[in-house]
Protein backbone atom coordinates (compact mmCIF):
# COMPACT_ATOMS: atom_id res chain seq x y z
CA UNK A 1 0.00 0.00 0.00
CA UNK A 2 0.72 3.27 -1.10
CA UNK A 3 1.97 6.57 1.33
CA UNK A 4 -1.02 8.60 1.53
CA UNK A 5 0.92 11.69 0.07
CA UNK A 6 1.57 9.26 -2.81
CA UNK A 7 -2.34 8.53 -3.16
CA UNK A 8 -3.35 12.21 -2.95
CA UNK A 9 -1.43 12.71 -6.12
CA UNK A 10 -3.56 10.22 -7.93
CA UNK A 11 -7.42 11.71 -8.64
CA UNK A 12 -5.86 15.08 -9.57
CA UNK A 13 -3.85 13.27 -12.30
CA UNK A 14 -6.66 10.81 -13.06
CA UNK A 15 -9.05 13.81 -13.32
CA UNK A 16 -6.59 15.24 -15.97
CA UNK A 17 -6.83 12.11 -17.87
CA UNK A 18 -10.92 11.91 -18.01
CA UNK A 19 -11.48 15.58 -19.35
CA UNK A 20 -8.92 15.02 -22.13
CA UNK A 21 -9.86 11.80 -22.83
CA UNK A 22 -13.52 12.76 -23.51
CA UNK A 23 -12.32 15.83 -25.15
CA UNK A 24 -9.96 14.26 -27.75
CA UNK A 25 -12.99 11.99 -28.81
CA UNK A 26 -16.03 14.56 -28.16
CA UNK A 27 -17.83 11.99 -26.12
CA UNK A 28 -17.85 10.24 -23.49
CA UNK A 29 -18.93 10.80 -19.94
CA UNK A 30 -16.93 13.28 -17.89
CA UNK A 31 -19.52 13.48 -14.86
CA UNK A 32 -20.30 10.53 -12.76
CA UNK A 33 -16.10 9.79 -13.78
CA UNK A 34 -14.97 13.13 -12.18
CA UNK A 35 -17.43 12.16 -8.90
CA UNK A 36 -16.20 8.80 -8.59
CA UNK A 37 -12.29 9.46 -8.87
CA UNK A 38 -11.36 9.01 -5.24
CA UNK A 39 -13.50 5.69 -4.93
CA UNK A 40 -11.23 4.16 -7.48
CA UNK A 41 -8.04 5.54 -6.33
CA UNK A 42 -8.79 4.15 -3.06
CA UNK A 43 -9.98 0.79 -4.53
CA UNK A 44 -7.31 0.22 -6.76
CA UNK A 45 -4.71 1.36 -4.87
CA UNK A 46 -5.06 0.81 -1.46
CA UNK A 47 -8.50 -1.39 -0.91
CA UNK A 48 -8.04 -4.41 -3.12
CA UNK A 49 -5.44 -7.06 -3.73
CA UNK A 50 -5.35 -7.54 -6.98
CA UNK A 51 -3.08 -8.63 -10.04
CA UNK A 52 -2.41 -6.26 -12.81
CA UNK A 53 -0.78 -9.59 -14.99
CA UNK A 54 -4.72 -10.27 -14.66
CA UNK A 55 -6.61 -13.31 -14.82
CA UNK A 56 -9.91 -13.39 -16.10
CA UNK A 57 -11.29 -16.07 -12.73
CA UNK A 58 -9.34 -13.76 -10.55
CA UNK A 59 -9.09 -16.55 -7.94
CA UNK A 60 -7.14 -14.96 -4.54
CA UNK A 61 -7.97 -11.71 -5.69
CA UNK A 62 -10.34 -9.16 -4.93
CA UNK A 63 -12.56 -8.24 -7.75
CA UNK A 64 -14.49 -5.30 -8.94
CA UNK A 65 -17.39 -4.81 -11.55
CA UNK A 66 -18.56 -1.43 -12.50
CA UNK A 67 -22.30 -1.64 -13.15
CA UNK A 68 -22.79 2.52 -14.12
CA UNK A 69 -20.36 1.48 -17.27
CA UNK A 70 -20.85 4.44 -18.69
CA UNK A 71 -18.24 6.10 -16.13
CA UNK A 72 -15.65 3.94 -18.10
CA UNK A 73 -13.32 7.30 -18.48
CA UNK A 74 -12.30 6.94 -14.79
CA UNK A 75 -12.00 3.12 -14.81
CA UNK A 76 -9.88 2.95 -17.92
CA UNK A 77 -7.54 5.76 -16.16
CA UNK A 78 -7.19 4.16 -12.95
CA UNK A 79 -6.49 0.61 -14.60
CA UNK A 80 -3.66 2.02 -16.40
CA UNK A 81 -2.40 3.96 -13.88
CA UNK A 82 -2.14 1.15 -11.74
CA UNK A 83 -0.45 -0.94 -14.29
CA UNK A 84 -3.13 -3.01 -16.21
CA UNK A 85 -2.29 -1.52 -19.85
CA UNK A 86 0.00 1.88 -20.79
CA UNK A 87 -0.95 4.73 -20.05
CA UNK A 88 -0.65 6.02 -23.44
CA UNK A 89 -3.42 3.55 -24.53
CA UNK A 90 -6.07 6.10 -22.74
CA UNK A 91 -5.73 7.97 -26.58
CA UNK A 92 -7.55 5.60 -28.28
CA UNK A 93 -10.55 6.04 -25.60
CA UNK A 94 -13.94 5.16 -28.22
CA UNK A 95 -11.55 5.26 -31.37
CA UNK A 96 -11.93 2.63 -34.03
CA UNK A 97 -10.00 -0.44 -33.24
CA UNK A 98 -9.44 0.42 -29.34
CA UNK A 99 -9.50 -2.13 -26.34
CA UNK A 100 -11.22 1.15 -24.68
CA UNK A 101 -14.74 0.83 -25.53
CA UNK A 102 -17.24 3.56 -25.22
CA UNK A 103 -18.53 1.36 -22.49
CA UNK A 104 -16.41 -0.90 -20.59
CA UNK A 105 -16.28 -4.46 -22.78
CA UNK A 106 -14.10 -7.69 -22.27
CA UNK A 107 -14.75 -8.15 -26.29
CA UNK A 108 -10.96 -6.63 -27.03
CA UNK A 109 -9.57 -8.15 -24.10
CA UNK A 110 -8.64 -5.54 -21.96
CA UNK A 111 -6.77 -6.36 -18.61
CA UNK A 112 -9.08 -5.89 -16.01
CA UNK A 113 -12.30 -5.84 -17.35
CA UNK A 114 -14.53 -9.21 -16.30
CA UNK A 115 -17.99 -8.57 -17.59
CA UNK A 116 -19.31 -5.75 -20.03
CA UNK A 117 -21.35 -3.18 -18.87
CA UNK A 118 -23.42 0.16 -19.73
CA UNK A 119 -26.91 -1.48 -19.87
CA UNK A 120 -28.11 -0.21 -16.45
CA UNK A 121 -29.08 -2.47 -13.54
CA UNK A 122 -26.71 -5.89 -14.85
CA UNK A 123 -23.40 -5.31 -12.24
CA UNK A 124 -24.84 -6.12 -8.65
CA UNK A 125 -26.18 -9.76 -10.37
CA UNK A 126 -23.03 -9.83 -11.94
CA UNK A 127 -21.24 -9.44 -8.55
CA UNK A 128 -23.31 -11.75 -6.63
CA UNK A 129 -22.25 -14.57 -8.60
CA UNK A 130 -18.66 -14.20 -8.67
CA UNK A 131 -19.05 -13.93 -4.99
CA UNK A 132 -20.87 -17.12 -4.87
CA UNK A 133 -18.24 -18.57 -6.73
CA UNK A 134 -15.35 -17.12 -4.61
CA UNK A 135 -17.78 -19.35 -1.58
CA UNK A 136 -17.60 -22.63 -3.55
CA UNK A 137 -14.08 -22.20 -4.32
CA UNK A 138 -13.19 -21.56 -0.78
CA UNK A 139 -11.27 -18.29 -2.31
CA UNK A 140 -11.16 -15.51 1.02
CA UNK A 141 -11.10 -12.70 -1.14
CA UNK A 142 -13.83 -9.63 -1.09
CA UNK A 143 -16.07 -8.44 -4.40
CA UNK A 144 -17.12 -5.10 -4.82
CA UNK A 145 -19.54 -3.22 -7.54
CA UNK A 146 -20.41 0.22 -8.20
CA UNK A 147 -23.92 1.29 -9.47
CA UNK A 148 -25.33 4.85 -10.10
CA UNK A 149 -27.92 6.78 -7.87
CA UNK A 150 -30.16 7.23 -11.46
CA UNK A 151 -29.58 3.20 -11.91
CA UNK A 152 -31.43 2.23 -8.87
CA UNK A 153 -34.51 2.70 -11.01
CA UNK A 154 -33.80 -0.18 -12.78
CA UNK A 155 -35.68 -3.46 -11.32
CA UNK A 156 -32.99 -5.80 -11.93
CA UNK A 157 -31.17 -4.19 -9.01
CA UNK A 158 -33.71 -4.78 -6.34
CA UNK A 159 -33.90 -8.86 -7.59
CA UNK A 160 -29.96 -9.16 -7.08
CA UNK A 161 -30.59 -6.93 -3.73
CA UNK A 162 -33.56 -9.46 -2.54
CA UNK A 163 -31.37 -12.27 -3.50
CA UNK A 164 -28.11 -11.06 -1.80
CA UNK A 165 -29.87 -10.37 1.77
CA UNK A 166 -31.85 -14.28 1.36
CA UNK A 167 -28.82 -16.10 0.19
CA UNK A 168 -26.29 -13.94 2.97
CA UNK A 169 -23.85 -13.16 0.43
CA UNK A 170 -21.47 -11.46 2.95
CA UNK A 171 -18.40 -11.30 1.00
CA UNK A 172 -19.81 -8.60 -1.46
CA UNK A 173 -19.35 -4.61 -0.92
CA UNK A 174 -21.75 -2.75 -3.08
CA UNK A 175 -21.47 1.16 -3.36
CA UNK A 176 -24.04 3.37 -5.05
CA UNK A 177 -22.78 6.53 -6.61
CA UNK A 178 -24.92 9.29 -4.75
CA UNK A 179 -24.43 12.15 -6.47
CA UNK A 180 -28.40 12.35 -7.14
CA UNK A 181 -28.45 13.40 -11.37
CA UNK A 182 -28.90 11.46 -14.15
CA UNK A 183 -29.19 12.65 -17.85
CA UNK A 184 -32.45 14.14 -18.00
CA UNK A 185 -31.89 15.98 -14.36
CA UNK A 186 -31.95 15.80 -10.77
CA UNK A 187 -32.86 12.16 -9.58
CA UNK A 188 -35.56 13.63 -7.18
CA UNK A 189 -37.15 15.22 -10.23
CA UNK A 190 -36.78 12.17 -13.10
CA UNK A 191 -37.96 9.70 -10.56
CA UNK A 192 -37.52 9.86 -6.91
CA UNK A 193 -35.80 7.33 -4.46
CA UNK A 194 -37.13 8.49 -1.65
CA UNK A 195 -35.11 7.03 1.53
CA UNK A 196 -32.57 5.05 -0.18
CA UNK A 197 -30.94 4.06 3.07
CA UNK A 198 -34.38 2.97 4.57
CA UNK A 199 -35.09 0.69 1.01
CA UNK A 200 -31.67 -1.35 1.40
CA UNK A 201 -31.94 -1.99 5.18
CA UNK A 202 -35.35 -3.43 4.37
CA UNK A 203 -34.06 -5.12 1.62
CA UNK A 204 -31.59 -6.84 4.22
CA UNK A 205 -28.58 -5.58 3.76
CA UNK A 206 -25.88 -3.84 6.41
CA UNK A 207 -25.52 0.04 5.19
CA UNK A 208 -23.16 2.44 5.93
CA UNK A 209 -23.34 6.47 4.28
CA UNK A 210 -20.13 8.14 3.19
CA UNK A 211 -18.50 10.78 1.65
CA UNK A 212 -16.81 9.87 -1.87
CA UNK A 213 -14.72 13.01 -2.65
CA UNK A 214 -12.58 12.82 0.20
CA UNK A 215 -9.86 10.36 -0.24
CA UNK A 216 -9.15 9.72 3.27
CA UNK A 217 -12.73 9.04 4.20
CA UNK A 218 -13.08 6.76 1.56
CA UNK A 219 -10.26 4.41 2.07
CA UNK A 220 -11.81 4.56 6.27
CA UNK A 221 -15.27 4.22 4.89
CA UNK A 222 -14.02 0.99 2.19
CA UNK A 223 -12.08 -0.23 5.24
CA UNK A 224 -15.21 -0.36 7.53
CA UNK A 225 -17.32 -1.82 5.16
CA UNK A 226 -14.64 -5.02 4.80
CA UNK A 227 -14.95 -4.54 8.81
CA UNK A 228 -18.98 -5.74 8.30
CA UNK A 229 -18.46 -8.41 5.85
CA UNK A 230 -18.83 -12.05 6.48
CA UNK A 231 -21.20 -11.51 9.26
CA UNK A 232 -24.11 -12.94 7.20
CA UNK A 233 -25.27 -9.77 5.49
CA UNK A 234 -24.60 -7.95 1.98
CA UNK A 235 -22.57 -4.23 2.67
CA UNK A 236 -23.78 -1.53 0.89
CA UNK A 237 -21.76 1.90 1.30
CA UNK A 238 -23.99 4.94 0.10
CA UNK A 239 -21.64 7.04 -1.14
CA UNK A 240 -22.14 11.28 -1.65
CA UNK A 241 -20.46 12.63 -4.06
CA UNK A 242 -20.77 15.66 -6.52
CA UNK A 243 -21.10 15.05 -10.29
CA UNK A 244 -18.05 16.76 -11.98
CA UNK A 245 -16.25 16.72 -8.68
CA UNK A 246 -12.88 19.06 -9.64
CA UNK A 247 -13.77 21.15 -12.09
CA UNK A 248 -15.62 24.04 -11.39
CA UNK A 249 -18.56 24.41 -14.45
CA UNK A 250 -19.12 20.91 -14.26
CA UNK A 251 -19.86 20.20 -10.62
CA UNK A 252 -22.89 19.49 -9.07
CA UNK A 253 -25.09 19.46 -12.25
CA UNK A 254 -26.35 16.99 -14.53
CA UNK A 255 -25.18 18.70 -17.69
CA UNK A 256 -21.97 17.74 -17.69
CA UNK A 257 -23.48 13.59 -17.53
CA UNK A 258 -22.63 13.35 -20.85
CA UNK A 259 -20.98 15.95 -23.33
CA UNK A 260 -17.45 16.68 -24.14
CA UNK A 261 -15.41 19.81 -23.14
CA UNK A 262 -14.66 22.17 -26.57
CA UNK A 263 -11.20 23.41 -26.41
CA UNK A 264 -11.43 26.35 -24.12
CA UNK A 265 -13.31 24.06 -21.27
CA UNK A 266 -10.86 21.91 -22.02
CA UNK A 267 -7.47 24.21 -20.95
CA UNK A 268 -10.11 25.62 -18.42
CA UNK A 269 -10.16 22.16 -16.75
CA UNK A 270 -7.03 21.63 -16.85
CA UNK A 271 -6.22 24.98 -15.37
CA UNK A 272 -7.62 23.49 -12.43
CA UNK A 273 -5.88 20.11 -12.21
CA UNK A 274 -2.77 19.64 -11.31
CA UNK A 275 -0.52 17.33 -13.29
CA UNK A 276 1.12 15.68 -10.44
CA UNK A 277 2.90 12.11 -12.42
CA UNK A 278 3.16 12.85 -15.90
CA UNK A 279 0.38 13.20 -18.59
CA UNK A 280 -0.40 10.88 -21.12
CA UNK B 1 -34.64 -48.65 -45.11
CA UNK B 2 -34.38 -47.34 -41.78
CA UNK B 3 -37.01 -47.23 -39.63
CA UNK B 4 -37.79 -45.40 -36.23
CA UNK B 5 -39.89 -46.68 -33.75
CA UNK B 6 -40.85 -45.80 -30.13
CA UNK B 7 -41.73 -48.25 -27.10
CA UNK B 8 -42.61 -45.26 -24.75
CA UNK B 9 -43.06 -41.24 -24.47
CA UNK B 10 -40.93 -39.29 -22.53
CA UNK B 11 -40.91 -35.23 -21.64
CA UNK B 12 -37.77 -33.67 -23.07
CA UNK B 13 -37.30 -31.97 -20.55
CA UNK B 14 -36.82 -35.02 -18.24
CA UNK B 15 -33.87 -35.78 -20.67
CA UNK B 16 -32.44 -32.27 -19.39
CA UNK B 17 -32.92 -32.94 -15.95
CA UNK B 18 -31.34 -36.56 -16.00
CA UNK B 19 -28.49 -35.51 -18.51
CA UNK B 20 -27.57 -32.50 -15.28
CA UNK B 21 -27.41 -34.91 -12.85
CA UNK B 22 -25.32 -37.60 -14.93
CA UNK B 23 -22.89 -34.53 -15.40
CA UNK B 24 -23.41 -33.02 -12.68
CA UNK B 25 -21.52 -36.30 -11.12
CA UNK B 26 -18.78 -35.72 -13.61
CA UNK B 27 -17.90 -32.47 -13.75
CA UNK B 28 -17.67 -30.92 -10.14
CA UNK B 29 -17.66 -27.09 -11.72
CA UNK B 30 -21.47 -28.06 -13.18
CA UNK B 31 -23.97 -25.56 -11.08
CA UNK B 32 -27.72 -25.43 -11.70
CA UNK B 33 -29.92 -22.09 -11.09
CA UNK B 34 -33.44 -22.25 -11.62
CA UNK B 35 -36.18 -19.15 -11.11
CA UNK B 36 -38.71 -21.35 -9.07
CA UNK B 37 -39.63 -23.56 -11.29
CA UNK B 38 -37.72 -26.59 -10.34
CA UNK B 39 -40.32 -29.44 -10.30
CA UNK B 40 -41.26 -28.35 -13.92
CA UNK B 41 -37.19 -27.92 -15.40
CA UNK B 42 -36.63 -31.92 -13.50
CA UNK B 43 -33.89 -29.88 -11.55
CA UNK B 44 -35.11 -31.41 -8.65
CA UNK B 45 -32.44 -34.62 -8.48
CA UNK B 46 -29.55 -32.27 -9.51
CA UNK B 47 -30.94 -30.05 -6.29
CA UNK B 48 -30.88 -33.14 -4.03
CA UNK B 49 -27.50 -34.45 -5.45
CA UNK B 50 -25.87 -31.32 -4.91
CA UNK B 51 -27.42 -28.77 -2.69
CA UNK B 52 -24.55 -26.83 -1.89
CA UNK B 53 -23.91 -26.56 -6.35
CA UNK B 54 -27.93 -25.61 -6.49
CA UNK B 55 -28.95 -22.06 -5.91
CA UNK B 56 -32.66 -21.29 -6.30
CA UNK B 57 -33.24 -17.62 -7.76
CA UNK B 58 -36.39 -17.08 -7.25
CA UNK B 59 -39.22 -15.31 -9.49
CA UNK B 60 -36.12 -13.11 -11.12
CA UNK B 61 -34.31 -14.19 -14.33
CA UNK B 62 -33.21 -10.99 -15.04
CA UNK B 63 -30.93 -11.64 -11.94
CA UNK B 64 -30.53 -15.21 -12.59
CA UNK B 65 -28.88 -14.71 -16.00
CA UNK B 66 -26.73 -12.13 -14.09
CA UNK B 67 -25.52 -14.08 -11.61
CA UNK B 68 -24.69 -16.85 -13.88
CA UNK B 69 -22.57 -14.77 -16.00
CA UNK B 70 -20.49 -13.63 -13.12
CA UNK B 71 -20.78 -17.32 -11.50
CA UNK B 72 -18.46 -18.42 -14.43
CA UNK B 73 -15.62 -15.81 -13.37
CA UNK B 74 -13.60 -18.38 -11.05
CA UNK B 75 -14.31 -21.78 -13.17
CA UNK B 76 -18.20 -22.61 -12.56
CA UNK B 77 -20.19 -23.74 -15.36
CA UNK B 78 -23.63 -22.55 -15.10
CA UNK B 79 -26.80 -24.29 -16.18
CA UNK B 80 -30.04 -22.01 -15.61
CA UNK B 81 -33.02 -23.58 -15.84
CA UNK B 82 -37.07 -21.58 -16.85
CA UNK B 83 -39.59 -21.20 -18.92
CA UNK B 84 -38.30 -21.20 -22.61
CA UNK B 85 -39.81 -17.44 -22.85
CA UNK B 86 -38.47 -16.22 -19.97
CA UNK B 87 -35.04 -17.44 -20.60
CA UNK B 88 -34.92 -15.29 -23.66
CA UNK B 89 -37.33 -12.82 -24.08
CA UNK B 90 -37.96 -11.79 -20.86
CA UNK B 91 -33.80 -11.72 -20.57
CA UNK B 92 -32.74 -10.50 -23.81
CA UNK B 93 -30.80 -7.56 -22.77
CA UNK B 94 -29.12 -9.71 -19.66
CA UNK B 95 -27.85 -12.23 -22.14
CA UNK B 96 -26.80 -9.44 -24.70
CA UNK B 97 -24.44 -7.92 -22.31
CA UNK B 98 -23.58 -10.18 -19.46
CA UNK B 99 -23.27 -13.34 -21.41
CA UNK B 100 -22.93 -12.90 -25.15
CA UNK B 101 -21.30 -10.21 -25.12
CA UNK B 102 -18.69 -11.16 -22.60
CA UNK B 103 -18.54 -14.32 -23.79
CA UNK B 104 -19.63 -16.26 -20.71
CA UNK B 105 -19.46 -20.16 -20.93
CA UNK B 106 -23.63 -19.95 -19.58
CA UNK B 107 -25.73 -22.54 -20.89
CA UNK B 108 -29.54 -21.29 -20.87
CA UNK B 109 -31.97 -24.35 -20.58
CA UNK B 110 -35.34 -23.37 -21.70
CA UNK B 111 -38.45 -25.60 -21.17
CA UNK B 112 -42.18 -25.56 -22.50
CA UNK B 113 -41.22 -24.14 -25.59
CA UNK B 114 -43.48 -23.85 -28.33
CA UNK B 115 -47.16 -24.46 -28.93
CA UNK B 116 -46.67 -28.32 -27.39
CA UNK B 117 -46.80 -26.14 -24.46
CA UNK B 118 -50.34 -26.43 -24.59
CA UNK B 119 -53.01 -25.24 -22.78
CA UNK B 120 -51.56 -22.38 -20.32
CA UNK B 121 -51.72 -20.71 -23.94
CA UNK B 122 -49.81 -17.78 -25.68
CA UNK B 123 -48.01 -15.94 -23.23
CA UNK B 124 -45.67 -19.02 -22.60
CA UNK B 125 -45.89 -20.52 -26.13
CA UNK B 126 -42.43 -19.20 -26.98
CA UNK B 127 -42.03 -18.85 -30.74
CA UNK B 128 -39.39 -16.60 -31.29
CA UNK B 129 -36.71 -17.22 -29.40
CA UNK B 130 -34.32 -19.68 -31.64
CA UNK B 131 -34.53 -16.63 -33.94
CA UNK B 132 -33.48 -14.13 -30.82
CA UNK B 133 -30.84 -16.08 -29.92
CA UNK B 134 -29.42 -17.10 -32.77
CA UNK B 135 -28.60 -13.75 -33.71
CA UNK B 136 -26.82 -13.32 -30.72
CA UNK B 137 -23.15 -13.63 -31.83
CA UNK B 138 -21.07 -16.09 -30.51
CA UNK B 139 -24.66 -17.85 -29.12
CA UNK B 140 -24.99 -21.92 -29.61
CA UNK B 141 -28.33 -22.88 -30.47
CA UNK B 142 -29.58 -25.75 -29.71
CA UNK B 143 -33.28 -27.94 -30.30
CA UNK B 144 -32.98 -31.59 -29.63
CA UNK B 145 -35.76 -34.29 -30.60
CA UNK B 146 -36.34 -36.33 -28.04
CA UNK B 147 -35.50 -37.47 -24.41
CA UNK B 148 -32.37 -39.87 -25.15
CA UNK B 149 -30.87 -36.53 -27.56
CA UNK B 150 -31.86 -34.15 -24.74
CA UNK B 151 -30.24 -35.69 -22.19
CA UNK B 152 -26.84 -36.40 -24.59
CA UNK B 153 -27.04 -32.50 -25.57
CA UNK B 154 -27.34 -31.52 -21.69
CA UNK B 155 -24.19 -33.47 -21.42
CA UNK B 156 -22.10 -32.39 -24.17
CA UNK B 157 -22.65 -28.79 -22.99
CA UNK B 158 -20.18 -29.67 -19.91
CA UNK B 159 -17.52 -29.80 -22.44
CA UNK B 160 -18.44 -27.25 -25.12
CA UNK B 161 -16.81 -23.55 -24.03
CA UNK B 162 -19.29 -20.35 -24.87
CA UNK B 163 -22.34 -19.02 -24.20
CA UNK B 164 -25.31 -21.54 -25.32
CA UNK B 165 -29.05 -22.16 -25.63
CA UNK B 166 -30.75 -25.25 -25.45
CA UNK B 167 -33.83 -25.55 -26.03
CA UNK B 168 -36.80 -28.30 -24.96
CA UNK B 169 -40.32 -28.99 -23.82
CA UNK B 170 -43.08 -30.04 -21.73
CA UNK B 171 -45.13 -32.93 -23.39
CA UNK B 172 -44.72 -36.99 -23.44
CA UNK B 173 -43.07 -37.29 -26.67
CA UNK B 174 -41.83 -40.34 -28.63
CA UNK B 175 -38.63 -41.87 -27.45
CA UNK B 176 -37.48 -42.89 -31.03
CA UNK B 177 -33.64 -41.64 -30.67
CA UNK B 178 -30.84 -44.60 -29.49
CA UNK B 179 -29.75 -43.96 -26.16
CA UNK B 180 -26.29 -44.64 -27.58
CA UNK B 181 -26.68 -42.35 -30.77
CA UNK B 182 -23.59 -40.07 -31.14
CA UNK B 183 -24.31 -36.75 -30.41
CA UNK B 184 -22.41 -34.36 -31.64
CA UNK B 185 -22.75 -30.49 -31.15
CA UNK B 186 -22.67 -28.83 -34.73
CA UNK B 187 -23.37 -31.83 -36.64
CA UNK B 188 -26.42 -32.67 -38.36
CA UNK B 189 -27.92 -35.92 -37.79
CA UNK B 190 -28.79 -37.79 -40.93
CA UNK B 191 -31.65 -40.11 -39.71
CA UNK B 192 -32.77 -41.40 -43.03
CA UNK B 193 -31.18 -41.17 -46.97
CA UNK B 194 -33.41 -40.97 -49.56
CA UNK B 195 -33.10 -39.48 -53.34
CA UNK B 196 -36.26 -36.93 -53.71
CA UNK B 197 -36.26 -34.27 -51.31
CA UNK B 198 -34.78 -32.74 -48.06
CA UNK B 199 -36.38 -32.79 -45.25
CA UNK B 200 -34.79 -30.86 -42.17
CA UNK B 201 -36.20 -30.69 -38.81
CA UNK B 202 -35.69 -29.91 -35.14
CA UNK B 203 -37.06 -30.60 -32.14
CA UNK B 204 -41.04 -32.55 -31.53
CA UNK B 205 -41.16 -32.07 -35.40
CA UNK B 206 -38.57 -35.05 -36.26
CA UNK B 207 -41.12 -37.36 -35.08
CA UNK B 208 -43.66 -35.42 -36.96
CA UNK B 209 -41.20 -35.84 -39.92
CA UNK B 210 -40.59 -39.78 -39.06
CA UNK B 211 -44.24 -39.91 -39.54
CA UNK B 212 -44.64 -37.99 -42.75
CA UNK B 213 -41.87 -39.96 -44.32
CA UNK B 214 -43.90 -43.17 -43.90
CA UNK B 215 -46.85 -41.75 -45.29
CA UNK B 216 -44.36 -40.41 -48.28
CA UNK B 217 -42.46 -43.52 -48.57
CA UNK B 218 -46.24 -45.17 -49.39
CA UNK B 219 -46.55 -42.85 -52.26
CA UNK B 220 -43.12 -43.27 -53.57
CA UNK B 221 -41.51 -40.63 -52.45
CA UNK B 222 -37.84 -40.94 -51.48
CA UNK B 223 -37.21 -38.68 -48.29
CA UNK B 224 -33.67 -37.91 -46.91
CA UNK B 225 -34.41 -36.68 -43.25
CA UNK B 226 -32.24 -34.65 -41.05
CA UNK B 227 -31.72 -33.56 -37.58
CA UNK B 228 -30.52 -29.85 -37.42
CA UNK B 229 -30.47 -30.41 -33.70
CA UNK B 230 -28.29 -27.56 -33.77
CA UNK B 231 -29.40 -24.78 -35.11
CA UNK B 232 -25.95 -22.55 -34.40
CA UNK B 233 -23.27 -23.43 -35.60
CA UNK B 234 -25.53 -24.99 -38.54
CA UNK B 235 -23.57 -27.64 -40.61
CA UNK B 236 -23.88 -26.03 -43.66
CA UNK B 237 -21.74 -28.62 -45.54
CA UNK B 238 -24.51 -31.41 -45.06
CA UNK B 239 -27.86 -28.74 -45.78
CA UNK B 240 -26.10 -28.59 -49.51
CA UNK B 241 -24.46 -31.69 -49.76
CA UNK B 242 -28.31 -33.50 -49.06
CA UNK B 243 -29.77 -30.68 -51.57
CA UNK B 244 -27.19 -31.37 -53.98
CA UNK B 245 -28.55 -35.01 -54.34
CA UNK B 246 -32.63 -34.46 -53.86
CA UNK B 247 -32.78 -30.69 -55.45
CA UNK B 248 -35.28 -29.53 -52.63
CA UNK B 249 -35.83 -29.10 -49.18
CA UNK B 250 -38.84 -28.84 -46.52
CA UNK B 251 -38.14 -27.36 -43.03
CA UNK B 252 -40.07 -28.58 -39.89
CA UNK B 253 -39.86 -26.36 -36.58
CA UNK B 254 -42.14 -25.55 -33.73
CA UNK B 255 -41.10 -21.85 -34.16
CA UNK B 256 -42.04 -18.56 -36.08
CA UNK B 257 -41.31 -19.45 -39.45
CA UNK B 258 -39.41 -15.88 -39.19
CA UNK B 259 -36.04 -16.59 -37.79
CA UNK B 260 -36.21 -19.90 -37.35
CA UNK B 261 -34.25 -23.11 -38.42
CA UNK B 262 -35.91 -22.55 -42.10
CA UNK B 263 -34.91 -19.36 -42.45
CA UNK B 264 -31.22 -20.82 -41.49
CA UNK B 265 -31.52 -23.27 -44.30
CA UNK B 266 -33.19 -20.81 -46.88
CA UNK B 267 -30.32 -18.85 -45.87
CA UNK B 268 -27.50 -21.01 -46.80
CA UNK B 269 -29.17 -22.88 -49.75
CA UNK B 270 -29.63 -19.42 -51.39
CA UNK B 271 -26.49 -18.87 -51.26
CA UNK B 272 -24.76 -21.59 -51.57
CA UNK B 273 -26.97 -23.70 -53.48
CA UNK B 274 -30.50 -22.26 -55.05
CA UNK B 275 -33.02 -24.88 -54.76
CA UNK B 276 -36.96 -24.81 -54.05
CA UNK B 277 -37.47 -24.54 -50.61
CA UNK B 278 -40.92 -24.72 -48.14
CA UNK B 279 -41.50 -24.50 -44.77
CA UNK B 280 -43.08 -26.21 -42.31
CA UNK B 281 -43.72 -23.72 -39.38
CA UNK B 282 -46.03 -21.03 -37.30
CA UNK B 283 -47.00 -18.36 -39.88
CA UNK B 284 -46.86 -15.24 -38.23
CA UNK B 285 -48.58 -16.05 -35.20
CA UNK B 286 -49.26 -16.18 -31.48
CA UNK B 287 -50.36 -19.52 -30.39
CA UNK B 288 -53.71 -20.49 -28.26
CA UNK B 289 -54.29 -22.73 -25.13
CA UNK B 290 -55.43 -26.39 -26.14
CA UNK B 291 -53.99 -29.92 -26.49
CA UNK B 292 -50.47 -30.31 -27.90
CA UNK B 293 -51.30 -32.46 -30.77
CA UNK B 294 -54.34 -30.31 -31.49
CA UNK B 295 -52.32 -27.08 -31.48
CA UNK B 296 -49.60 -28.83 -33.93
CA UNK B 297 -52.78 -29.82 -35.67
CA UNK B 298 -54.43 -26.05 -36.04
CA UNK B 299 -51.36 -24.29 -36.88
CA UNK B 300 -49.59 -26.26 -39.47
CA UNK B 301 -47.30 -28.83 -38.00
CA UNK B 302 -48.84 -32.23 -38.83
CA UNK B 303 -47.22 -34.96 -40.47
CA UNK B 304 -49.69 -33.75 -43.41
CA UNK B 305 -48.73 -30.50 -43.34
CA UNK B 306 -45.29 -31.52 -44.25
CA UNK B 307 -46.50 -34.15 -46.32
CA UNK B 308 -48.55 -31.32 -48.55
CA UNK B 309 -44.59 -29.15 -48.28
CA UNK B 310 -43.25 -32.16 -49.87
CA UNK B 311 -45.31 -32.12 -52.28
CA UNK B 312 -45.32 -28.84 -53.19
CA UNK B 313 -41.60 -28.19 -53.09
CA UNK B 314 -41.37 -31.21 -55.74
CA UNK B 315 -43.42 -29.84 -58.00
CA UNK B 316 -40.89 -26.74 -57.95
CA UNK B 317 -37.91 -28.55 -58.90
Amino acid sequence: MAELATLKKLPSQIRRDIVRMVHACQSGHPGGSLGCTEFFVALYFEIMKHDKSFQMDGKDEDLFFLSNGHISPVWYSTLARAGYFDVKELATFRQLNTRLQGHPATHEHLPGIRVASGSLGQGLSVAIGAAQTKKLNNDNRLVFTLMGDGEQQEGQVWEAAMYAAHNKIDNLVATIDFNGQQIDGPVDKVLSLYDLKAKWKAFGWEVIESNGNDLEEVIKTLKHAISLTRKGKPVMNLMKTEMGFGVDFMVGTHKWHGIAPNDEQLADALSQLEETVGDY
Amino acid sequence: MTKYTFTEKKDTRSGFGDGLLELGRKNSNVVGLCADLIGSLKMGDFQKEFPDRFFQIGIAEANMMGIAAGMTIGGKIPFTGTFANFSTGRVYDQIRQSIAYSGKNVKICASHAGLTLGEDGATHQILEDVGMMKMLPGMTVIVPCDYNQTKAATIALGDHVGPAYLRFGRPGWPVFIAADRPFEIGKADTMIEGKDVTIFANGHMVWQAVEAEAILAEKGISVELINIHTIKPLDVDAIIKSVAKTGCAVTCEEHQMNGGLGDSVAQTLSRFHPAPVEMVAVNDSFGESGKPMDLLKKYGLSPENIVSAVEKVMARK
